[in-house]
């Protein structure tokens, strides 16, 4: 049996195959091994470190996370906030109120404000947090400030007395807030939220950096451990039961008449008429 | 034009319908039926109520929609009572409408004037008796009655006189007098001008005597509302200004209008409102009235500093806090 | 000597004879007792609504009795340690920490407190709604000016006692509103402060108003209640309830149901019904949760204050008064205070307890009426009944403008100028159009007794057209559309010696405002129609 030739192109082929695999065996072989990987990782390394971090802390204000708040900043408040924060005609200044103003209007969704109305209502935030925690570390390094608080380092549950809480909240807040903290009336259209459900950090910094009409309470009016009372009572509203049935909206006597006068009386009248007709 | 109009007549009560019950004797069946079931569960509530009230525990709550989380053993004496009563009454009614005889019936009214003669008697029994009385022929009677009459319903109103004291000058003054501290409610601490910053509010009342307990009485007078606002925003004159401390006001916390708790305060406007009424103080320009019914601003209490540092009142007020009263010479606020 | 035909034979039937040969031998009972068990009662749904006033009245009595076995009314201070943690540890009044023992401590406290809380509600509304019905209808007219007069006696005393009955737990709520009570009373001139001072004991809150009114609450006011209801009653028994036009019903007689056994079984399972529908509520309905307001103190104050709603037209018409007062060698008369609060609600009560005479005086009519208005066959009445309904809805609206603003995203500013000027110039708005809709009610009426019921069936007929065929109504409803306008039933002119002077002319105006009527079908057109349609 004769062995057949191989075609040209692959006699071509296996040539070319047979150069690389005596390279490989050559002496010089693997110090360039070792230069071309070393060469490869140092490369990766340098274009990895200088992708921005976002674990980082900002430190100075130069940091990143700084500089991602400050091109938020421009992007979305400075048309009214003004370019350096300076504040404006429509805007107040945010020199000095403190990553905790941030923390607290952008994390309810107050801010950005998307109609020139007589208060910025909450809704749902436009940024996410960490987005919120650039643009407060930002607005922080502007100027010294109140500065943001989170959920877990307010220990309301520990350090909190929801009785001394009521009476502070009946003296300091019920007037706007109203006895149940379901929200009242403002002079023009404005008003004082409810705060059902809000969580404790925001509760906590309102109170610090008194958002739009809210007057400010500061650490020596409401010691930081009162305020904490003031969280745990209106976490035990929100949650409390009621002893007598539905609610009602717990607004007061107004709800009251209304039922008097459409459930109350309708059912009276509904008998009443039921009783006046011929039977069949 | 037509005279003789011919108008629509009374037809008289309309035919007696009769209604299955009366006829059917299984519709009355049923009627029946209907009313014990009733009556049924009108006792079938009470022996519900009593048992809720004994056995159910009083501190269970269960979440119910539209009542939210209510008391079980609260809601359920209570709706164990309203079947007891709305059965009886749902049966009582039924009973009537479908198995008691529902003929109408006509009784006639009747007159109630009196007769004739019987109206002459009385006028004439009437005049001889006030004749026999004789007051008109006894002047001196008539008169001395009188006044015996009238003196004697003085004495139960004489006898009140003891309901309260005279309110004398209390209602022109309060327990703020120069040097008084100013004293942070409920904390009851001293204040110091730094403690606010702009912007904030303090609810603060006079600091008492050692030994004198603070009564809801003075709390209704003394109240007060610390506010600090940037000095440039105030638009006072020299003598108010001079009441005020780096920008710190103070103002009595009493309505003028009718005695609630004002201190609705909006950062922004500077604005106080008292959320009875909806009466509304412009801070800035000493608490004028700005809207609503008040008609007199917030009395402004003078404030300083004492060596140690803490806010004091500099003088009393100069005008009586709280709502109007006849005495009160309000010429001045 | 018993008649052995008639002489009762069942066990029930020898005792109730035993019963009363025993009341009759001693009060001559058994005449009296007879005809009233056969004393007729016209009925209709809205004859209940004063028995929905009575027997809220009863249910307050009972749950109020209740109440009082454990409620302190004193205002002596106590620190809370009781069931409600929330509030340990806090000072208040014995009243309140009594009030925060009968809702959480006692088992049924708090159920009593709503059920008595909503009785009270649903007893103003029922006022109020039967307040109506007997002014629409006409039937405080003579004989019944007096009944007309105790009612309002009863409305006025009913806002009072349910003011002074919330007041009792000295809540932050209910304290805001003695507050703002003693204000009013302070504001009266010359004697104002020493009015304030004797109702007080002394200086505001002082610890006299609670026990006080605590004896004016669960005494005075439910005896004078109890007298007035009783007169009331009994003239209603008396002269007779008055009834709505209808086939048989005349003047002169009550059609209807005897007491025994009809109205007895539908009037006394009624109380059970109103007792049933208030227990409801305060099952399944929160009222007055006082333990979430807080002790009553004058340095705090919560938003959105209001009144219970049978005051919120005076707090309406309190918040919109302008800043009036005036200084006057030294002393002050607050006229933002004294118009809204006592002077403009004077007026309104003295009216609604004059407007009977007034009335009659316009009609110059002075017969007895026992057969009710239609409200449509009296448009000036009953247009002025809407345009006083339009007032108190708009006060009342303004009581409640902090509330309503956060709701409908208004501003309270802008229903308060709303509200100011809406009061004076809705109500005579809505007196025209109420007046024009009860004229075109009445041209409707005659329509329908001229044409007939559009029954809905179209027919063509040949020539092409369509018609709506149209049904005679009947003899019965013929009647009750056209009545009113019988000979008998039109008051006479007034003579012409009441028409002198400035009075006659205005009577005389007011007489012929009064008498503005579409004319009633009569026979004579019917026929004269023919065929036509």
């Amino acid at each position: 049996m004769t062995m057949k030739q191989p075609s040209p192109k692959r006699r071509f082929v296996t040539k070319r195959f047979s150069r690389i695999a005596s390279l490989r065996r050559s002496k010089i072989a693997a110090p360039i091994l070792v230069v071309a990987a070393l060469f490869t990782i140092g490369t990766a390394f340098g274009v990895a470190s200088a992708l921005p971090s976002a674990q980082q802390t900002p430190v100075t204000s130069t940091s990143p996370l700084v500089s991602q708040g400050k091109a938020i900043f421009l992007r979305g408040c400075s048309s009214c906030h003004g370019l350096n924060a300076e504040g404006g005609n429509i805007a107040p200044s945010l020199i000095g109120v403190g990553a905790a103003a941030v923390d607290f209007q952008v994390g309810t969704g107050r801010m950005p404000m998307m109609d020139m109305s007589m208060q910025a209502m909450q809704k749902k935030p436009l940024y996410d947090p960490q987005q919120t925690a650039a643009l407060a570390a930002y607005v922080a390094s502007l100027a010294p400030g109140p500065a943001a608080v989170t959920n877990d380092n307010l220990n309301w549950e520990r350090d909190g007395n929801i009785a001394e809480g009521g009476q502070l909240f009946r003296t300091n807040c019920a007037m706007c807030h109203n006895f149940a903290g379901q929200g009242g009336a403002l002079t023009n259209g404005k008003y004082a939220p409810s705060l059902m459900g809000v969580e404790p950090k925001y509760v906590y910094e309102a109170m610090v950096t008194g958002p739009q009409s809210m007057p400010k309470f500061t650490d020596a009016t409401i010691t930081p451990q009162e305020k904490l009372s003031i969280i745990s009572w209106l976490q035990n509203v929100n949650h409390e039961q009621n002893q007598g049935g539905a609610s009602l909206g717990r607004v007061g006597p107004f709800t009251e008449g209304l039922v008097a006068w459409t459930l109350a009386i309708g059912l009276l009248i509904g008998v009443s008429v039921w009783l006046a007709l011929k039977a069949k | 034009m037509s005279t003789n109009i011919e108008r629509f007549q009374d037809p008289g009560l309309p035919e007696h319908v009769h209604r299955n019950a009366d006829h059917d004797p299984a519709a009355e069946k049923r009627a029946e039926q209907q009313v014990a079931i009733l009556f049924l569960i009108s006792a079938l509530g009470t022996i519900g109520t009593i048992a809720s009230y004994i056995w159910i525990h009083p501190q269970v709550y269960i979440y119910i929609p539209i009542l939210g989380s209510t008391n079980v053993q609260q809601m359920c004496v209570g709706l164990g009572l309203t079947a007891a009563t709305l059965c009886i009454g749902l049966g009582a009614i039924q009973w009537a409408k479908k198995l008691m005889p529902d003929t109408e019936q006509v009784q006639e009214r009747h007159e109630f004037r009196s007769s004739d003669e019987d109206r002459q008697a009385l006028t004439d029994t009437v005049t001889s008796r006030v004749e026999e009385v004789g007051i008109a022929r006894r002047p001196l009677i008539k008169r001395t009655l009188g006044l015996a009459l009238g003196l004697v319903g003085l004495s139960p109103l004489v006898l009140l006189r003891d309901l309260g004291p005279m309110p004398g000058k209390y209602l022109d003054t309060t327990d703020w007098t120069a040097g008084t501290r100013l004293m942070l409610d409920p904390a009851n601490t001293p204040i110091r001008p730094e403690d606010l910053e702009v912007g904030a509010v303090a609810q603060v009342l006079p600091e008492l005597p050692a030994g004198r307990e603070r009564t809801l009485e003075n709390i209704g007078k003394d109240a007060v509302l610390l506010i600090r606002l940037r000095p440039e925003d105030f638009n006072l004159d020299a003598e108010r200004l001079s009441w005020t401390y780096n920008g710190i006001i103070a103002f009595s916390k009493i309505c003028t209008h009718m005695g609630c708790a004002v201190a609705l305060y909006e950062q922004q406007t500077h604005h106080l409102l008292c959320p009875c009424h909806q009466s509304t103080f412009d801070v800035t320009r000493a608490a004028k009235v700005i809207f609503g019914p008040a008609a007199r601003p917030l009395p402004q209490l003078a404030i300083t500093v004492d060596d140690n540092g803490f806010l004091v009142a500099k003088q009393p007020f100069t005008v009586p806090i709280g709502p109007s009263f006849w005495e009160r010479n309000s010429q001045n606020g | 000597m018993a008649d052995k035909k008639s002489a009762p034979t069942t066990r029930a039937g020898k005792l109730a004879n035993g019963a009363a040969t025993y009341a009759d031998e001693r009060l001559g009972s058994a005449g009296y007792i007879r005809k009233n068990l056969n004393k007729i009662f016209p009925d209709h749904w809205s004859f209940m609504l004063g028995e929905v006033c009575l027997y809220s009245f009863v249910i307050l009595l009972l749950s109020g009795t209740f109440l009082t076995f454990w409620f302190d009314p004193s205002q002596r201070d106590v620190v809370y340690q009781g069931a409600y943690t929330p509030l340990s540890g806090v000072s208040m009044s014995a009243a309140y920490a009594s009030t925060l023992h009968l809702s959480f401590d006692v088992r049924g406290g708090l159920l009593m407190r709503q059920i008595h809380h909503w009785a009270a509600l649903i007893f103003m509304v029922a006022i109020v709604v039967h307040l109506f019905r007997v002014f629409f209808t006409g039937a405080f007219r003579k004989p019944r000016e007096t009944n007309w007069l105790i009612g309002i006696g009863l409305l006025t005393f009913g806002i009072i006692e349910g003011f002074l009955g919330y007041s009792l737990p000295d809540d932050l709520l209910s304290g805001t509103g003695i507050r703002i009570a003693e204000a009013i009373l302070q504001a009266i001139p010359v004697v104002g402060s020493y009015l304030a001072f004797f109702a007080f004991g002394g200086p505001f809150p002082g610890t006299s108003f609670i026990p006080r009114v605590y004896m004016v609450h669960i005494l005075l006011l439910p005896a004078l209640f109890l007298a007035l209801i009783t007169v009331h009653l009994m003239m209603v028994w008396y002269q007779k309830h008055t009834q709505f036009p209808g086939p048989g019903r005349k003047e002169t007689n009550v059609v209807g149901y005897p007491l025994m056994p009809v109205y007895m079984a539908k009037a006394g399972g009624f109380f059970f019904i109103v007792f049933g529908v208030t227990a409801f509520l305060g099952a399944v309905a929160s009222i007055n949760p006082i333990w979430l307001y807080g002790p009553y103190t004058p340095g705090q104050i919560s938003a959105g204050s209001q009144p219970d709603w049978y005051m919120g037209w005076l707090d309406g018409l309190v918040r919109m008064a302008p800043p009036l007062e005036t200084h006057w060698l030294g002393h002050t008369i607050s006229w933002n205070i004294l118009l809204p609060s006592l002077v403009l609600p004077g007026i309104i009560f003295v009216g609604m307890t004059f407007y009977p005479f007034i009335e009659a005086w316009i009609t110059g009519d002075h017969r007895e009426h026992h057969l009710l208005d239609r409200p449509r066959n009296v448009p000036n009445r009953t247009a002025l009944g809407a345009m006083s309904i339009a007032f108190m809805v708009i006060a009342l609206a303004n009581g409640g403008n902090d509330i309503i603003a956060t709701h409908f995203h208004l501003t309270i500013n802008g229903i308060m100028w709303f509200t100011r000027i809406g009061l004076f110039t809705v109500p005579p708005i809505v007196f025209i159009i109420t007046k024009r809709i009860c004229l075109s009610l009445q041209r409707a009426d005659r329509d329908l007794v001229l044409h007939g019921r559009e029954t809905g069936r179209l027919v063509m007929l040949p020539s092409g057209e369509m018609i709506e065929v149209h049904e005679p109504i009947s003899d019965a409803k013929k009647w009750t559309l056209t009545q009113h306008q019988m000979p008998d039933a039109l008051p006479a002119p007034l003579p012409e010696e009441a028409l002198v002077g400035w009075k006659g002319k205005l009577r005389k105006r007011l007489n012929e405002a009064h008498n503005v009527q579409v004319p009633a079908a009569t026979v004579t057109e019917l026929k004269e129609l023919g065929d036509h349609h």
